[in-house]
């Protein structure tokens, strides 16, 4: 892998917003992070401490409030074409059918419908789903769903790929199996991929790096480089004695943050 | 793989196919006693003199005065001349008042400038009783079809052009997000995904609006024509004759049934895609 400039690069990147009541919130502040071509990063955090805010400002769907943030070498302004980006909950179009969904990308990025579709089917396929191409999203299952998801984001050939918390809402085999799919498809796009997620296993076990983040505002805490042999089959690599131990590592470091939280929402409540 | 659960519609059981369609027909026998039940009572009690016929009408001479009128035509000439005419103002009405509120609906709801702006002016005309305006059309307009129209337009505008609004304002920010990434223009996100997730409001406005169509023909036909069931009624009503009326009235109905199933039948093609909601049996 070319090693050089960074894909993604955050400088004290900070985001703060009006709430609707007219307080003034940080959902991040200070972020530094950078993301080499290729990468694997996960990102973990408490739950709401910021984490999705710091893929908007990658993404150009939301501008820094201050601090720069930079995607292949240039300033983002706006949405960037080479960026892609699976949600944490549906957001696949529910009027149209897998492959319709799954062609989406291309073909508003002006492909001809033909050429879309041929490319569709083959995505499809790549996920598993031919069978399912005339389906409509509400009739397939929540792993199908994200199946879909993850085709209709790999057929841009993103070279940066964002996922917030994409795989929060599925059952726990349904989870695995979906982890594996996706170094599979990340192992033949070399793709730079920022992960957002709660739970420490799934970083642990997708990431060639996982970043720790403080409760909110959120910043970088801390940084941990993964050293796994790759492939990586996710279901298997829970029992080695390295991932525990680096599990062991990172969750003292994460408890912190995560027990902050915990009792500033007890707070709250109260 | 664990989740080739597909939700491809089963065979229901033939137990369940007997009970659900021996239950249709009892609902059907249901509503034809309802019917005869109503229609009894009132010939009855009109027929005793309970209720004065000259100005209640009974249902026999309903169906007599229709009958004569697709016989022997009415005063203005043949019967299915007055419903044409009346189909075709309200259809015009609603078609272009549909799209006009639509059009506005959507580029409203798409720019927040136009939408801060025209909202106070929007408020206003919407709480103005718009039928009133048909006196201004017919002086305006003069005694034929587009002063109707007109009148049908502005009654029809404001119900789309509200759901429209709204629909495009309840869009899934998350859908429009993903668009966005996807490589859509603000155009493309427009057609893709804002027009299919406002089609469901616009669709549900578009059944009460095309009685507010029929209801602005009507009007502007009772304030002055020379054609159209709403004449017809004016001419009943003048001459006391409180069967004609109803006769009009049930005609009119007939007509705004017709065209409700059409618009069902639009919508449940226009929105295949989405989940059967609640169970078949219906309540």
């Amino acid at each position: 892998m070319a090693e050089g400039a960074p894909s993604i690069e955050l400088r004290r990147a900070t985001r703060s917003f009006t709430t609707p009541t007219g307080a003034r919130l940080t959902a991040i502040r200070d972020v530094d992070l950078t993301v080499r071509a290729g990468e694997f990063c996960a990102v973990v955090g408490p739950t709401g401490c910021g984490k999705s805010t710091t893929l908007s400002l990658i993404s150009g769907l939301a501008p820094p409030s201050s601090g720069e943030v930079f995607v292949l070498g240039k300033p983002v302004i706006g949405v960037d074409r080479r960026v892609g980006f699976v949600f944490q909950n549906d957001a696949l179009f529910p009027w149209r059918s897998v492959l319709d969904n799954v062609a989406a990308g291309p073909i508003f990025r002006g492909m001809p419908q033909k050429e879309a579709l041929k490319r569709a089917a083959d995505w499809v396929r790549r996920v598993g789903l031919s069978r399912f191409e005339r389906h409509h999203p509400h009739q397939l299952s929540g792993g199908m769903r994200k199946r879909v998801a993850l085709a209709q984001t790999m057929i841009n050939e993103p070279s940066i790929l964002l996922m917030d918390e994409p795989f929060s809402a599925l059952d726990v085999q349904t989870r695995v199996l979906m982890q594996d799919e996706l170094l599979q498809l990340w192992s033949t796009a070399r793709a730079s991929v920022v992960f957002v997620t709660h739970d420490l296993e799934e970083a642990i076990a997708l990431a060639d790096r996982v970043v720790v983040m403080t409760a909110g505002p959120a910043t970088v805490k801390s940084t941990y480089a993964i050293d796994l042999p790759r492939p990586r089959v996710t279901s298997e690599i829970r029992f080695e004695p390295r991932f525990v131990e680096l599990s062991r590592l990172i969750w003292n470091d994460l408890r912190e943050e995560v027990m902050v939280s915990h009792r500033r929402a007890a707070g709250a409540a109260a | 793989m664990t989740e080739a659960r597909v939700a491809e519609a089963k065979p229901a059981a033939p137990a369940a196919v007997r009970r659900s369609s021996h239950r249709r027909r009892l609902v059907v026998a249901l509503q034809v006693a309802v019917l005869a039940l109503v229609l009894g009572t009132w010939e009855l009690c009109a027929r005793t003199g309970i209720v004065d016929p000259f100005f209640f009408g009974k249902p026999s001479g309903i169906v007599q005065q229709i009958r004569e009128w697709m016989a022997e035509g009415t005063s203005l000439g043949p019967l299915w001349v007055q419903v044409l005419v009346t189909l075709e103002e309200t259809l015009l009405g609603f078609g272009i008042g549909a799209l006009l509120g639509v059009v506005f609906g959507v580029a409203l709801g798409r720019n927040r400038l136009l939408a801060d702006v025209f909202d106070i002016y929007v408020k206003i005309a919407n709480s103005i009783p718009r039928v009133v305006l048909g006196s201004i059309f017919v002086v305006a307009l003069g005694l034929g079809m587009p002063s109707k129209v007109a009148l049908g337009v502005v009654m029809v505008f404001f119900v789309v052009f509200g759901n429209a609004f709204q629909g495009v304002r309840e869009a899934d920010r998350n859908l429009i997000a993903n668009a966005r990434l996807l490589g859509a223009s603000p155009r493309q996100v427009t057609w893709s995904v804002i027009m299919p997730s406002a089609l469901g409001w616009i669709l549900a406005s578009l059944h009460v609006s095309f009685g507010f169509a029929l209801v602005g023909a009507v009007v502007g036909e009772f304030l002055g024509a020379r054609q159209g069931i709403g004449l017809l009624i004016a001419t009943a009503q003048g001459a006391f004759n409180a069967n004609g009326v109803f006769a009009a009235m049930f005609i009119l109905a007939v007509v705004a049934l017709a065209a409700e199933s059409l618009i069902t039948l639009a919508e449940n093609r226009l929105l295949k895609w989405r989940p059967n909601q609640g169970p078949e049996t219906g309540f």
